[in-house]
């Protein structure tokens, strides 16, 4: 309340304005703009949508690595790791002659990627050894891991073990055989980290350097730069989920304005027009409805004649605007009843508007927020539900990489290097947040009879 | 309501849902005519008589008319077909044996939805802006948007470390047998729409709490306890009620994501095995024995309601 005083009770001079508005007019969205202003999850989410778009349209033009490329050498790779590799000569053949012996099972020189020599002494009255090779410690279930060599010979001593080496800690086993060849108890383990080299012939053929670069043997190269790591082919994770996120958000998005434009236009021509044509056309609304949603999403995939290696990527997108537009006819078709009968459309009627100026002017705009608010709860369903699909191999086919079929295939090596699995998760749960909380606040913002109790 | 009124609302529901199920019929019909390929030419070698005797059966060298109508007329005799590639299997058979696990499954998963969404939506409306309510809403939010096979993953993970850490099986990690076995599927299963519930009900609650016959029954001296069981739950699980059925829907037909991570043999592993041998006949009989159940029960949530809130009125 404003003080009032005796100033305020002047008579008035002939002609001097008595009413006026002393605010300027706010439009339906600027006050919901304002409203929406004051919300900061909201206003967070926003933000955090407008930079997915970015990442999603500008990314590739930042981070031009190409999604498809595999970089054998950092295979897996969690990301922050460290990526320089020793320069050593080529390789050549290992000469076991003067090596001494007698303590047990050993390292011979530097572990490099480039191989691990082992020397070990011959147990008395074995008929042999075989060499194991795992990632994990033994444990008290003894798995020894994948089995390296076999000799059947007790003289052989010394093994070269050149396979698909990595970087990473190894734990050899050496188990010697019985007399039929079986496996004995007494086993020795040796922990061995192995340590990244390439030769130069290897960098320049890869383009890690320049052929004219003045590399000596002893030398430290960086390999390729992967932020968010690599994944089990060895392709750049980060590369990966922005061409993930050009589909996932494709579909996620793309699907949700088309049905959502399909569901306007069935429900406000259900919704004017009424009588029987309105009952018909709803009945038929919810028989599609009822259709079960997952499954029929997989039949048109398979009606659509997707083969193997074929994307899919537009059908599932027809696949959703045909099963979810019945929700927003329902919705569209409410209001525009509800509208129908409010007295300003009478007003304008009797000033003579015709029907295309009713439905042009009054009736869409005023269905349009709570058509926003639907769209904005769509993408993040639309989102799971391709995820879901891509996950049981039934959406998005290899290689087109999407944030769900990056999931299902980071889910297989969840226990050795969760980031495969973590950075796609950690993308779809922060999009389908972001839209979500977005929603609300937009359903506060907008309808004020929608506004919820918070 | 009066009895007969029930009654009648009852029949006029189920011939709704006859109709319903004949729609998904058709549309499972098309949708499987347009796979390009002929079904009888697939990797496996069948014998001329095999191939005539399938053609007779299913009239696959007649119009698409015939064919239709020769497949409502064995639908509605319930015969589903043999199996394509499952020798000697009818599609009957393979409901018969794995949709109860689905079924199991999903049941107790609504039971985990519905009674842990009622409980935490209870929870945060009446500790509104204070730690329950935000360490519930919190979870909630987790909960929405997580997707379920990273839920079903990591749960997996957890119960691993767990068994690990006691040195025997707490809980099976998976499979498909006991009641242990089916306790973390049905909680992973039901997650979604519990988030979902709680929402819901608390929402509905707060509308409740801020009512006037509240504040008449706390005016009137009314225990605490008594105005929370008799005044506020009945009245506000009313919209938990409504959304039961469509989660029912939701919960039974996500179950696949469930069983295939924990290895349950239910009828959606089975549906997505079809789909990826294209077993015309199973993917047929799946589809509309999933969508009459789930056309079943929207009904029998629609009487309940009826039953449940005398206030409804029934077209």
């Amino acid at each position: 309340m404003t003080d009032l005083s005796l100033a305020d009770f002047q008579p008035l001079e002939p002609g001097q304005e008595i009413h006026g508005i002393s605010r300027p007019s706010q439009s339906y969205w600027q006050d919901a703009w304002a409203r929406l202003k004051v919300n900061k999850r909201a206003l967070v989410s926003l933000y955090l949508v407008i930079g997915l778009l970015l990442f999603t349209i500008a990314g590739p033009w930042v981070w031009t690595v190409d999604p498809a490329q595999q970089d054998l050498d950092q295979v897996s790779r969690p990301p922050g790791a460290d990526r320089n590799a020793l320069i050593v000569a080529d390789y050549a053949p290992w000469q076991t002659e003067g090596l001494s012996f007698g303590e047990g099972l050993k390292v011979v020189g530097d572990p490099t990627t480039q191989a691990v020599k082992l020397k070990w002494d011959a147990i008395p009255g074995a008929n042999g050894h075989r060499i194991y090779r795992n990632i994990f410690p033994i444990g008290p279930e003894r798995s020894y891991g994948i089995p390296r060599a076999e000799f059947f010979d007790n003289r052989v001593v010394t093994f070269e073990d050149r396979l698909d080496l990595k970087a990473l800690t190894y734990y050899y086993v050496l188990v010697p055989l019985g007399p039929r060849g079986e496996l004995l108890d007494n086993y020795e383990v040796i922990e061995v980290d192995v340590h990244r080299v390439t030769t130069i012939v290897e960098a320049v053929d890869r383009g890690l350097i320049e052929e004219s670069a003045n590399l000596q043997i002893g030398d430290e190269i960086n390999l390729d730069w992967h932020p968010f790591g690599t994944d089990y082919l060895g392709r750049d994770l980060l590369a990966r989920l922005m061409a993930g996120a050009r589909v996932s958000l494709f579909i996620g998005i793309g699907a949700p304005f088309l049905f959502v434009l399909f569901g306007v236009f069935y429900g406000s021509i259900a919704g004017f027009v009424g009588g029987r044509v309105d009952q018909v056309m709803m009945r038929f609304a919810d028989f599609v409805v009822a259709l079960p949603f997952l499954l029929f999403m997989i039949l048109f995939k398979i009606s659509f004649g997707i083969g193997p290696g074929e994307s899919g990527v537009f059908p599932m997108l027809v696949a959703l605007v045909v099963l979810m537009w019945p929700a927003t006819s329902r919705l569209v078709r409410g209001q525009i009843l509800q509208i129908r009968e409010q007295g300003y459309i009478h007003a304008s009627q009797l000033l003579g508007a015709p029907t295309r100026y009713l439905i042009l002017r009054h009736m869409i705009p005023n269905t349009l927020g709570v058509v926003l608010v639907t769209i904005t709860f769509a993408i993040p369903s639309a989102i799971f539900t391709e995820a879901f699909l891509s996950f049981i191999g039934m959406g998005v086919a290899p290689p087109t990489p999407s944030w769900g079929s990056m999931s299902n295939e980071g889910i297989k090596t969840m226990l050795t290097t969760p980031h495969e699995l973590i950075f796609p998760a950690l993308f779809i749960s922060i999009t389908v947040l972001a839209f979500n909380l977005l929603g609300d606040g937009l359903r506060d913002a907008l309808d004020a009879r929608m506004r919820n109790q918070e | 309501m009066t009895r007969s009124n029930m009654w009648i609302f009852i029949l006029k529901r189920l011939v709704q849902g006859i109709f319903t199920v004949w729609f998904i019929a058709t549309a499972t019909f098309f949708a499987m005519h347009n796979v390009p390929g002929d079904p009888l030419l697939n990797d496996r070698a069948t014998t001329e008589a095999i191939r005539a005797n399938l053609q007779a059966k299913y009239g696959l060298d007649k119009p698409v008319t015939t064919q239709y109508v020769i497949y409502l007329g064995n639908l509605v005799r319930g015969d589903l077909g043999i199996s394509f590639t499952q020798e000697n299997r009818e599609v009957n058979d393979i409901i018969r044996d794995h949709f109860p696990v689905s079924a199991i499954l999903g049941i107790l998963a609504v039971i985990f939805a519905a009674a842990g969404g009622v409980l935490w939506g209870a929870l945060t409306a009446i500790y509104r802006n204070r730690w329950p309510d935000y360490v519930i809403m919190f979870l909630v939010i987790l909960g929405i948007s997580v997707p379920s096979f990273v839920v079903a993953a990591i749960s997996q993970l957890l119960l691993v470390n767990v068994n690990d850490l006691f040195g025997t099986t707490v809980l099976p990690v998976a499979g498909w047998g006991t009641v242990l076995h089916m306790l973390v599927p049905a909680m992973v299963l039901g997650l979604g729409t519990m988030a979902y519930l709680t929402r819901l009900m608390r929402s509905s609650m707060l509308e409740i709490v801020s009512s006037d016959f509240v504040r008449t029954a706390k005016a009137k001296g009314v225990p605490p306890a008594r105005i929370f069981a008799k005044h506020q739950l009945r009245n506000a699980i009313l919209p938990v009620i409504t959304v039961l059925g469509p989660s029912i829907a939701a919960i039974t037909t996500g179950g696949f994501v469930v069983e295939l991570v924990f290895a349950i043999p239910g009828l959606g592993r089975y549906f997505v095995q079809a789909v990826q041998q294209l077993d015309y006949t199973v993917i047929m009989g799946t589809t509309v024995f999933y969508g009459a159940f789930l056309v079943f029960m929207v009904i029998v949530v629609d009487v309940l309601y009826g039953f449940i809130d005398p206030r409804v009125r029934m077209e």
